[in-house]
């Protein structure tokens, strides 16, 4: 689509502007049964102001906005830390069969087999992919299945009377979830900076574990996409000194059927099934964030957990509660659609398939280190596992930053990578490229931004005002923040 | 032919492409790229089935889709949080688009105008819809939604104890205590006048349709927090709220709601969405992503992710919630669901839940031994009381086909929760009560 017509969508008015008294998108049954008596009319709501539009109007308006997105399907997302693979169709299709989408949850168990099967066989499969003993599938976002680990942490402790645990450490390359839902777990936070070579500083490590630690929070590998060398030294430190390990699983893509991270010794490890599943990113969920545990934490996982009864005439699936589980996390099973997604996803794969992923995920990101370090600066200079972080500080001395390339990236088609991420990388630029990407594409991305380096020294103004082509340039990002317009109000 | 050695369909590195990649990244072999991980734990075994073709996965989904009894295949008058409505054709033609489907959380504006405009055509109608001044762009679902919003009153009032009504949902209560617990907010149930409310607690949480399906004195609640300088935390259903005046219309501070039955298909019980509103003064303490409007650098309108000083990726330990990728899909989804409704359709869709489930009362409770032993106004549940325990007539209504109500015998003696939408015919409505009038 022309960028004129595209540009003239986004400025266009919004559906209580389109409203025209009298139009429909759908007309609903007649009453079949009696009229009944109205309650007293005080409790009745006389106003409701919403868009009357007919149907093809919501059809083209609601099209004509996806137009306007970047997506997967579209385009190669080099985005660190956020495994934004190709999302398979069929499973879309498994998890819209009425038998999977039109099932009540308060159903009783012998009417939903089939569903708490396929909970039953994943909380299996992530507990052999990640070296643990059992996972609840309950968490409905990777930050919610964070918040479940530390909660499990914590109630590991106090039920052996050890409250004064109140220390969680993570180190500062972390997502900003980590320390987020460390408070939100009551935990104080202290940061463990990194050394020379992107590994944790294991001895400002060893320094900070004592009486009062709860734990520690790591990613493996970690957001610079470096494996922790000293990962055995780190469990070890932190169980003697009577602490737990948690693991960040976003980066699990690198490290399937490669390792094992309750083989090294984490205790408790929370998996995105939106990142390394393949489930869609949907735009910004829904995703889901399943625990797998050993033999510590299984007492203490969230609420549901399915498990299997057999007799010597049948097998018959349950859901049912750990005995000292943390809770609910949610008003139902967790998010089911997505989870028969990644169960497909694994079934489309098996064993080999999953360690062809993180074969190929490393791979891919080796050869773009390779092919661009000779024109941006590396912070560490090793081998990278599944994403590779760039830095723009050789660009910064032209006045050029990091935001400035990613933008200039649109233009050449490609989404922009994350960006000032992590926080100890100067003008970090981190991108993942996953193993759906072919190496036409990699080749291509390599490219523009070898094209985008030239353009940093020849015309920073150039990559200053980037984007060009895009349906709206950078946005007044202060004035949103400073005078919110959060919805439609009738002028 | 052994099929486990093609290449596979998602990966599109072929032999040879894989060594170009390895001769240009400098080693002779892929393990040396793992060599990091410490030896005698790299190359682990798993145990998981070998793949299957698309062919097969299909069949074998099939098979263990008709394992399970769904709700379109019989009558079925389960709710309790999760409720059957129609949904029209758009919601899933919208939502299956790659460009929606398949995007990221929009952190590049500029190329994510579909995703952000969206957001806030749902802040919108989920403000108009709640009587509410501002909307976030979505929670998880109801129950951590209600959660997030105590926790929130928490932080406004400096307050650490919760209140709640003892008509919220179990499983609410449940998400609230994992949710509040952990910080030392203390929470505890008050009774339908707030009787028994603490000094220094920070709001009470009333739920209303409530979970047995009646309409609370949401006014009453409103003054009683406000006079004790708490604030009112509700949790309700937004097709109630195209026909009942809402919680927000009686100044409630903060206003959440399960946003599943606007187009989203119960799923086993999600993904949903959690609605999430509050008044203008408290938007600074709001948890979860909002989108503003703006302009561009050439003055065009634009949206944007805003007010991200609350948020975890800049405040860490210190954000308002540790949430980030929530459910925008699914926020999409009622989005496409309220505008094809319209003005007009959700209250017609609110009318018939109410008349077929007042019908249905009025039948059941006209059979010897049912009666209806709560008082007050329903919208489109309500709480039978059968002569003989729920368990029982649950099977025997399973008997004739029949997927019948929630048991809430532990908090209604005998209790049976039906729930009756649009989508139940006056033909099942009769054969329900049929059925109860011959089980007992």
């Amino acid at each position: 689509m022309a960028i004129e017509s595209r540009r003239e969508i986004a400025d266009s008015g919004m559906l209580m502007d389109r409203s025209v008294a009298g139009r429909r998108g759908i007309i609903m049954p007649a009453l079949d049964v009696e009229e009944q008596p109205l309650p007293d009319a005080e409790l009745l709501r006389e106003d409701l102001e919403l868009p009357e539009v007919s149907q093809p109007e919501v059809v083209r308006y609601f099209t004509r906005l996806s137009q306007l997105n970047y997506s997967i399907d579209t385009n190669f997302y080099p985005l660190g830390s956020c495994t934004m693979k190709y999302n398979p169709k069929i499973n879309d299709m498994v998890a819209s069969l009425p038998g999977m989408a039109h099932l009540h949850p308060m159903n009783a168990a012998e009417l939903s087999q089939g569903s708490l099967k396929v909970m039953y066989r994943l909380q299996h499969y992530l507990a052999e992919v990640t070296g643990m003993k059992a996972t609840s599938l309950a968490s409905m976002a990777g930050a919610q299945g964070e918040l479940a680990g530390v909660l499990m942490i914590r109630a590991y402790h106090d039920s052996r009377g050890d409250d004064k645990r109140k220390l969680m450490l993570i180190p500062d390359s972390a997502h900003g979830t980590n320390p987020a839902s460390a408070a939100m777990g009551g935990f104080e936070v202290k940061a463990i900076p990194s050394d020379d070579r992107g590994n944790m500083d294991i001895v400002a490590l060893k320094e900070s574990v004592g009486e009062d630690l709860a734990g520690i929070m790591l990613t493996l590998p970690s957001t610079l996409g470096l494996f922790e060398t000293d990962i055995l030294e780190i469990c070890a430190a932190v169980h003697k000194a009577g602490g737990l390990v948690y693991g960040d699983g976003a980066n699990m893509n690198a490290i399937l059927g490669q390792t094992k991270l309750g083989d090294l010794g984490f205790d408790v490890v929370h998996i995105n099934l939106h990142k390394t599943f393949s489930t869609p990113h949907g735009g910004g969920g829904p995703g889901a964030g399943p625990v797998s545990v050993g033999d510590k934490l299984a007492p203490f996982l969230p609420a549901p957990v399915v498990s299997r009864e057999e007799s010597s005439q049948c097998e018959r699936y349950v859901l049912g509660a750990a005995p000292h589980t943390i809770g609910k996390l949610g008003a139902f099973h967790g998010n089911f659609g997505v989870l028969v997604r990644a169960y497909t996803y694994i079934r489309s794969l098996g064993a080999d398939g999953l360690r062809q992923i993180s074969e190929n995920a490393v791979i891919n990101a080796n050869y773009l280190l390779a092919k661009l370090r000779s024109d941006y600066d590396l912070s560490y200079d090793r081998l990278c596992m599944h994403e590779v972080v760039l830095s723009a500080s050789r660009q910064k001395k032209n006045g050029v930053r990091g935001l400035d390339i990613a933008k200039r990236l649109l233009d050449y088609g490609f989404h922009a990578p994350t960006m000032y991420f992590p926080l100890i990388v100067d003008e970090a630029l981190m991108v993942e490229p996953t193993e759906s990407e072919s190496k036409e594409t990699l080749d291509a991305f390599i490219d523009a931004m070898l094209s985008i380096a030239r353009e940093a020294e020849e015309d920073p103004d150039l990559l200053h005002n980037a984007p060009y082509t895009t349906p709206v340039s950078r946005l007044d990002e202060a004035r949103a923040a400073r005078q919110p317009d959060l919805r439609w109000r009738p002028v | 032919m052994e099929n486990a050695s093609l290449q596979h369909p998602y990966i599109p590195n072929t032999v040879a492409d894989r060594q170009e990649m390895l001769k240009a990244i400098g080693v002779s072999s892929v393990r040396e790229l793992f060599e990091d991980i410490p030896e005698g734990y790299r190359q682990s075994s798993l145990n998981i089935p070998p793949a299957l073709s698309e062919l097969e996965l299909g069949q074998e989904l099939q098979a263990l889709a008709d394992e399970n009894r769904h709700a379109l295949q019989g009558p079925c008058f389960l709710g309790a949080g999760s409720y059957r409505h129609f949904i029209p054709a758009t919601v899933q033609s919208i939502a299956s688009r790659g460009e929606f489907l398949t995007a990221y959380t929009p952190y590049q504006p500029e190329v994510s105008q579909g995703t952000l405009r969206a957001a806030y055509e749902f802040q919108t109608m989920v403000g108009q819809l709640l009587d509410m001044d501002v909307a976030n762009a979505g929670m998880y679902d109801g129950a951590s939604s209600l959660a997030e919003g105590a926790l929130m009153a928490c932080r406004v009032k400096r307050r650490y104890k919760v209140a709640y009504l003892d008509t919220v949902s179990p499983s609410y209560i449940d998400v609230l205590r994992t949710y509040t617990s952990p910080q030392g907010v203390a929470i505890y149930p008050v009774k339908q006048n707030a009787l028994g409310l603490e000094p220094d607690t920070a709001c009470i949480v009333v739920q209303s349709p409530n979970f047995f399906g009646y309409i609370e004195d949401v006014e009453g609640i409103v003054k009683i927090a406000h006079d004790a300088g708490a604030l009112a935390v509700a949790s309700t259903d937004p097709i109630a709220a195209a026909m009942f005046k809402p919680p927000g219309s009686y100044g409630a501070d903060i206003v959440t709601a399960e946003g599943q039955p606007l187009g989203v298909p119960i799923s086993f019980g999600g993904p949903y969405v959690g609605l999430f509103t509050c008044r203008s003064e408290f938007v600074r303490q709001m948890p979860g992503r909002i989108v503003g409007r703006t302009v561009d650098t050439q003055g065009r309108t634009a949206y944007v992710l805003t007010l991200q000083a609350r948020e975890q990726h800049i405040r860490r330990e210190r954000a308002t919630s540790n949430i980030c990728t929530s459910t925008a899909l699914i926020a999409l989804m009622t989005t496409v669901y309220t505008a094809t409704l319209g003005k007009h359709g959700l209250r017609e869709v609110a009318g018939l839940c109410y008349h077929k489930a007042h019908y249905a009362a009025s039948l059941i409770e006209g059979i010897q031994g049912y009666s209806l032993p709560l008082e007050g106004t329903f919208f489109q549940e309500f709480v039978v009381q059968c002569p003989i325990p729920p368990s029982e007539i649950n099977a025997a209504l399973w008997e004739r086909g029949i997927i019948g109500g929630l048991d809430v015998s532990d908090q209604v003696p005998n209790g049976l929760l039906i729930c009756v939408t649009e989508v139940n015919s006056k033909h099942e409505i009769e054969d329900l009560a049929q059925a109860l009038s011959e089980i007992a």
